[in-house]
């Protein structure tokens, strides 16, 4: 990847800088120009402002990745996940600062500006953002375990992400 | 729009086919689907050509004409197009076959589907094939092929109680199947405890959750339904072809355990072809990963959301089964081409609506469905195909 592509992403890579649509008021990360929910794109045209991530969120889902994308084959076994921010959009990165075997849907995290790569012999290093634990992982208030055993408590845990 | 059929159909042996080139086994496939169609290239109208990743792969780009040009065509100056649509890029180019011919624009069309992934060492085909996903916003944060439908898998067993056991019941189903295919990739059995205990590539996907990189062609040759019998007893009448498409990353969906792509792909071919998909007695889905599977045959109408598992794990989609999936092999036993995939699904398909699949024939097959899928499911093809009567 040339460094002018990289880098002209870097306001969303390294700031969470994402859009919102001022007619219907959804949130969207990476930003978009049109705005998808509008039952008519074009009200939304030109209506897109910037609209700032608070880096908070909860893991959607997740996989520990051992045959790594390019780049990426010193850090593994790595946690791959979708995190649900508390804004609503769900971004894929990295889950780091914490064993593997400890994450699990539901885990409170917060985004942390790290290396993501270092690419090809030139070995230009791509900075970014993973997800780090803002939860205390030993006391932890997220029910584990399947659908089956949260809906049994009573609580689908569905209807415990945050909006 | 005028009725379509298929008139011939032809396929290479899917594997890792070192002594043979890219152009060697496009032309393969497309002259036996020739020959099978008892038709002589002088009267053929168009190529389409199905491939995903040529220029990264081999470095050739512009690839319809080339094929075209070996395949003895070139001084024809017929008219050749590549299309691409990730992993869906065969059954995306039937889709563009079948509309040319439905249209009246052309006659007698040649569909071939054709990839060569070995080329290239695994992790570099793995990397220009994660190029399906969004490179951007996915694989630059470390995302795989196999990483994303590991997202899919865990949500799926997180919401539905889909177990670890339930996803190894796909590999050991497909190789069961692919067993009986000489064309296949793989042709041994597996053990539950074989793909239980390969190596972790995802978790929790493993190796043998995995459809491997092949190289692979197929063709199918079209035609007008009304002429059909004066090239086959046996014409195989297209009842569907629709696309359906979705956001291009997977974080952007509203729900990851289903693949809208393929629900609104589906719904379509079955509304159009006034069907149901307790119809369908054969089909080919997408199976590059075990969930793909069981997400597909949820999406497609086989099963209630959230119950592949279990209804696989049952032997409802087996032999003797409601429906009898991936008599080929699928994509994990049969092998992944990418864009040869889509074509080759509905290779099997019309050997079996014609009764020569032999050891795999799967008894009263008259309507068949073929599933394909790009990516994440930011492009499904469904088809539907049933013999004329």
């Amino acid at each position: 990847m040339s460094i002018a592509r990289f880098w002209r992403e870097t306001p969303r890579r390294y700031n969470l800088g994402g859009s919102r649509c001022t007619n219907c008021g959804t949130v969207y990360f990476p930003p978009r120009g049109v705005c998808p929910e509008c039952t008519h794109h074009r009200q939304s045209i030109e209506k897109m402002e910037p609209f700032q991530l608070s880096g908070d969120g909860e893991v959607y889902s997740y996989s520990v990745v051992h045959e790594p994308a390019e780049g990426f084959e010193m850090q593994v076994p790595y946690v791959l996940a979708l995190v649900k921010t508390k804004e609503g959009p769900i971004l894929t990165a990295q889950v780091v600062d914490i064993e593997p075997k400890d994450v699990r849907i539901g885990l409170k995290v917060r985004a942390t500006f790290r290396k993501l790569r270092q690419e090809g012999k030139a070995g230009v290093i791509h900075y970014g953002y993973k997800f780090a634990p803002s939860e205390d992982t030993e006391t932890s208030i997220v029910p584990r375990g399947p659908a089956g055993a949260v809906r049994a408590a009573g609580v689908p845990e569905r209807d415990r992400a945050p909006a | 729009m005028r009725d379509v059929a298929i008139l011939g159909v032809g396929q290479t042996k899917f594997g890792e086919l070192w002594d043979r080139s890219f152009r060697e086994i496009g032309i393969e496939a497309g002259l036996q689907a020739l020959v099978d169609a008892k038709l002589s290239s002088a009267d053929l109208d168009a190529l389409f050509l199905g491939n995903m990743a040529s220029g990264a792969l081999i470095d050739q780009e512009h690839i319809a004409p080339l094929i075209l040009d070996y395949a003895g065509l070139g001084r024809r100056h017929l008219p050749a197009v590549r299309v691409e649509g990730g992993g869906a890029s065969g059954a995306l180019a039937l889709h563009q076959g079948y509309l040319a011919v439905a249209s009246g624009l052309y006659d007698y069309v040649v569909v071939g589907g054709a990839e060569k992934l070995t080329d290239v060492p695994d992790a570099t085909a793995a990397e220009i094939t994660s190029s399906a996903a969004d490179h951007e916003w996915e694989v630059v944060f470390g995302a795989t092929l196999p990483g994303l439908w590991a997202l899919i898998a865990r949500r799926h067993m997180h919401d539905f109680g889909t177990t670890r056991e339930q996803l190894a019941q796909v590999p050991v189903h497909d190789h069961a199947m692919g067993s009986k295919n000489p064309l296949a990739h793989f042709r041994n059995k597996l053990t539950l405890d074989q793909v239980l205990g390969a190596g972790a590539v995802a978790e929790p996907l493993g190796m043998l959750d995995c459809a491997p990189l092949s190289d692979g062609a197929a063709a199918v040759v079209l035609g007008p339904l009304e002429i059909a019998r004066r090239h086959t007893d046996t014409p195989i009448r297209i009842a569907a072809s629709h696309v359906a498409c979705d956001t291009m990353a997977l974080h952007h969906r509203k729900e990851i355990t289903t693949l809208e792509s393929t629900v609104f792909a589906a719904q379509r071919a079955f509304a159009h072809a006034r069907r149901a998909p307790r119809d369908v007695k054969v089909a080919e889905v997408h199976d590059a990963y075990s969930i793909s599977a069981l997400v597909a045959l949820e999406d497609l109408g086989f099963v209630e959301k959230g119950h592949a598992g279990p209804a696989f794990a049952s032997g409802q989609f087996g032999p003797g089964g409601s429906v009898t999936v991936n008599p080929s092999g699928g994509l994990k036993a049969q092998g992944c081409p990418f864009g040869a995939v889509g074509v080759a699904q509905v290779v099997e398909l019309v050997r079996q609506l014609r009764g020569e699949a032999k050891e795999r024939q799967v008894a009263g097959a008259d309507l068949a469905l073929a599933h394909d899928v790009g990516g994440t499911g930011a492009t499904s093809v469904v088809h539907l195909l049933e013999r004329a009567a």
